[in-house]
C-alpha cells in the first residue's frame, strides 16, 4: 500500500515536471512591468531554504546588499538595497519572481545582480576564480531556488 | 543611483531605528604627529558630473585602530616593508654593475615621483606605471630579471618610492598624450562587468559608504598604495588590487600589468588628484 503511493506520487510528479519542465532562462516571459507570472518550476516554493539561499554566501548572498530583519541569525546585512522588511505587503509574488530573475527589467540600471540570466555580460567568468568562463554559464541561481527566495519573501508581511 | 541609495538609506533608518550608519568619518590623519595628511579634497575638475560631492582617501572609512597604525611609523607593518626595498635599492644586480643607487643616489632623489605616476613617457610612446619604470629600469640600466609586475619585490619597492612622496599631492596629468589612455580608463570604471555586471563606479562611487555584507565600501581610491591589508598580512599592489575587484564581479580579470589595468590606474589614479600620498597606508 505504503509502496505504491510513493510510486504513484513519483509517477505524478515526473508527470508534471515532464509537462512544465523548468523554464530556460532565455524562454522565461516578463511581463511590462518587469514581473513573471507563470512559476519557473510549477513546484511550489519551500521559503525555509529560501531563507537559506538569502543567507548563505555562496548562493544567493542577497543579505551582502539587503537587511532583512527575519534573517538575522545570520550575520552582516548590508545597506546598498533597500530592507525587505514588510516586502510582500509592496509586491506581489509576480513581482518578485521578476525582480529575483532579472531586476534590471524592474529597475533599469539597478545595481541587483540578475539571477537567472545567462546572457550578455562583459567578460564572464568562471564563478570567482576570475578566470574566463567555460562553455555556457548556469544562472547565479536556479528555477527552484528562485521559487524558493519567492516563498520566502511573500512570508515577509507587516500586515496580514 | 543616488537617489535609489538615499531612498535606501532613508528607508533603512525608518526601519530600524537606533542603526549607526556607517559613513566615512572626519577623523584628521596626522603622521608622527607631525605630518598633516589632506584625506579630503575638492572633485577634480574632471569629474564634475561624478555622483559625488568630495574625494576622500580609504582611510576615513576603516576603523580607528586601524587608523591609528598607519598614523605611527613604528606600529605601521607596511614600514617593514620598506626597509626591504631599502634593501634591493642598494643592491648591484645584473649584467650591468648597477644598484638603483649607482644612478639615484639616496631614495630621497625619488621625492615628488609617486604623486605624478602613471604618466606619459615620451620615449616609450605610451603611459607608464611607477612599476613599468622600475621594472625599465632594471632591464635597461642594470641588466637585471624586472620583479614579477604585482609581486613581493615590486610592492617593497613601490613603497620606498612612496614614501617619498608622503603627504604630497597626487597630481596625474590626464591631457595631451596621456588623454587617450586615460579615456580608456575611464570607459572601464564605468563598464559593468561579470554575471554580476557590476562596475567600479557601482560600487566605489554610487555606493561608498555603505556596507556590502561586512566590508564598508570606500571611494576605492589608491593614494596609498601600496597598501599593507590586515586580511592577508603582506603589501599590496594597485594592480592586485583591481584583479581581486574584478575577480568579485564574477568576471574574467586582466592581467596585472596589461594595458587594461595600466588606463584603468591612471584613470583611477586622477580621480584622487588632490589627496595626500599616503603609501604604504594601512588598511584591513
Ligand atoms: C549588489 C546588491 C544587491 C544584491 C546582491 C541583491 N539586491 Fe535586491 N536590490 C538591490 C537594489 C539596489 C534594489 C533597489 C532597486 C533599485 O535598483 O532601484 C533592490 C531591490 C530588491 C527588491 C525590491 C524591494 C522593494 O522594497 O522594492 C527585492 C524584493 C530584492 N531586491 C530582493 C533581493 C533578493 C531576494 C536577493 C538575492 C537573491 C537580492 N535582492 C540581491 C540590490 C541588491
Ligand atoms: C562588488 C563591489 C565592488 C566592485 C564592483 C569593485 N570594488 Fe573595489 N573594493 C570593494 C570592497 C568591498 C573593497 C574593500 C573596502 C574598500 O576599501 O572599499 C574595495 C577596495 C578597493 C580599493 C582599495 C582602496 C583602499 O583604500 O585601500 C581599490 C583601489 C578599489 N577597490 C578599486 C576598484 C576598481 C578600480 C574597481 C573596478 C575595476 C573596483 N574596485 C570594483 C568592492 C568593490
Amino acid at each position: 500500500m505504503k509502496l505504491s503511493t510513493t510510486i504513484l506520487a513519483a509517477a505524478v510528479l515526473t508527470a508534471g515536471a515532464a509537462q512544465a519542465g523548468p523554464v530556460a532562462p532565455g524562454d522565461v516571459q516578463y511581463g511590462e512591468y518587469g514581473e513573471v507570472t507563470e512559476s519557473l518550476t510549477g513546484v511550489p516554493g519551500d521559503p525555509e531554504n529560501g531563507a537559506n539561499v538569502m543567507k548563505n554566501k555562496g548562493i544567493g548572498n542577497c543579505i551582502a546588499c539587503h537587511q532583512v530583519t527575519a534573517l538575522n541569525d545570520a550575520p552582516f546585512h548590508g545597506e546598498i538595497g533597500p530592507p525587505l522588511d514588510g516586502v510582500a505587503d509592496r509586491w506581489g509574488e509576480a513581482e518578485l519572481r521578476g525582480i529575483l530573475a532579472d531586476a534590471k527589467k524592474t529597475f533599469p540600471d539597478s545595481m541587483m545582480p540578475s539571477y537567472y540570466k545567462v546572457e550578455g555580460f562583459v567578460r564572464p567568468g568562471n564563478a570567482y576564480t576570475g578566470k574566463a568562463a567555460e562553455g555556457e554559464l548556469d544562472p547565479l541561481l536556479t528555477a527552484q531556488q528562485i521559487e524558493d527566495v519567492v516563498a520566502f519573501l511573500s512570508t515577509l508581511k507587516y500586515e496580514d | 543611483m543616488k537617489f535609489n541609495a538615499m531612498t535606501a538609506v532613508a528607508a533603512l533608518m525608518l526601519a530600524v531605528p537606533g542603526v549607526a550608519l556607517a559613513g566615512p568619518d572626519d577623523d584628521k590623519m596626522v603622521i608622527n604627529g607631525e605630518t598633516e595628511m589632506t584625506t579630503k579634497a575638492p572633485l577634480p575638475a574632471h569629474m564634475e558630473d561624478a555622483n559625488m560631492d568630495e574625494i576622500m582617501s580609504g582611510w576615513h572609512f576603516r576603523s580607528d585602530e586601524t587608523q591609528a597604525l598607519q598614523m605611527d611609523d613604528f606600529d605601521n607593518p607596511g614600514m617593514i616593508f620598506v626597509d626591504a626595498g631599502m634593501d634591493q635599492w642598494n643592491a648591484v644586480e645584473g649584467s650591468e654593475g648597477n644598484s638603483c643607487a649607482t644612478c639615484h643616489e639616496g631614495p630621497e632623489s625619488m621625492k615628488g615621483v609617486r604623486a605624478v605616476y602613471p604618466k606619459w613617457d615620451e620615449e616609450a610612446g605610451e603611459v607608464q606605471t611607477l612599476a613599468m619604470q622600475i621594472n625599465d629600469c632594471r632591464e635597461n640600466n642594470m641588466g637585471a630579471e624586472p620583479y614579477k609586475y604585482s609581486g613581493g619585490q615590486m610592492a617593497n619597492m613601490e613603497a620606498l618610492i612612496s614614501l617619498q612622496s608622503r603627504g604630497m599631492p597626487v597630481n596625474v596629468a590626464i591631457d595631451g598624450p596621456a588623454k587617450e589612455t586615460w579615456e580608456k580608463g575611464k570607459e572601464l570604471y564605468y563598464t559593468r562587468t561579470g554575471q554580476l555586471e557590476l562596475s567600479c563606479a557601482n560600487c566605489h562611487e554610487d555606493s561608498y559608504g555603505m556596507m556590502i555584507r561586512a566590508d564598508h565600501l570606500s571611494q576605492g581610491q589608491i593614494n596609498g598604495f601600496p597598501v599593507y591589508r590586515l586580511k592577508n598580512a603582506k603589501l599590496n599592489t594597485v594592480h592586485g588590487r583591481f584583479k581581486g575587484c574584478v575577480r568579485d564581479t564574477r568576471a574574467e580579470t586582466y592581467k596585472p600589468g596589461s594595458d587594461a589595468f595600466v588606463a584603468l590606474e591612471l584613470y583611477v589614479a586622477s580621480r584622487g588628484n588632490g589627496l595626500s600620498v599616503e603609501g604604504p597606508s594601512v588598511r584591513n
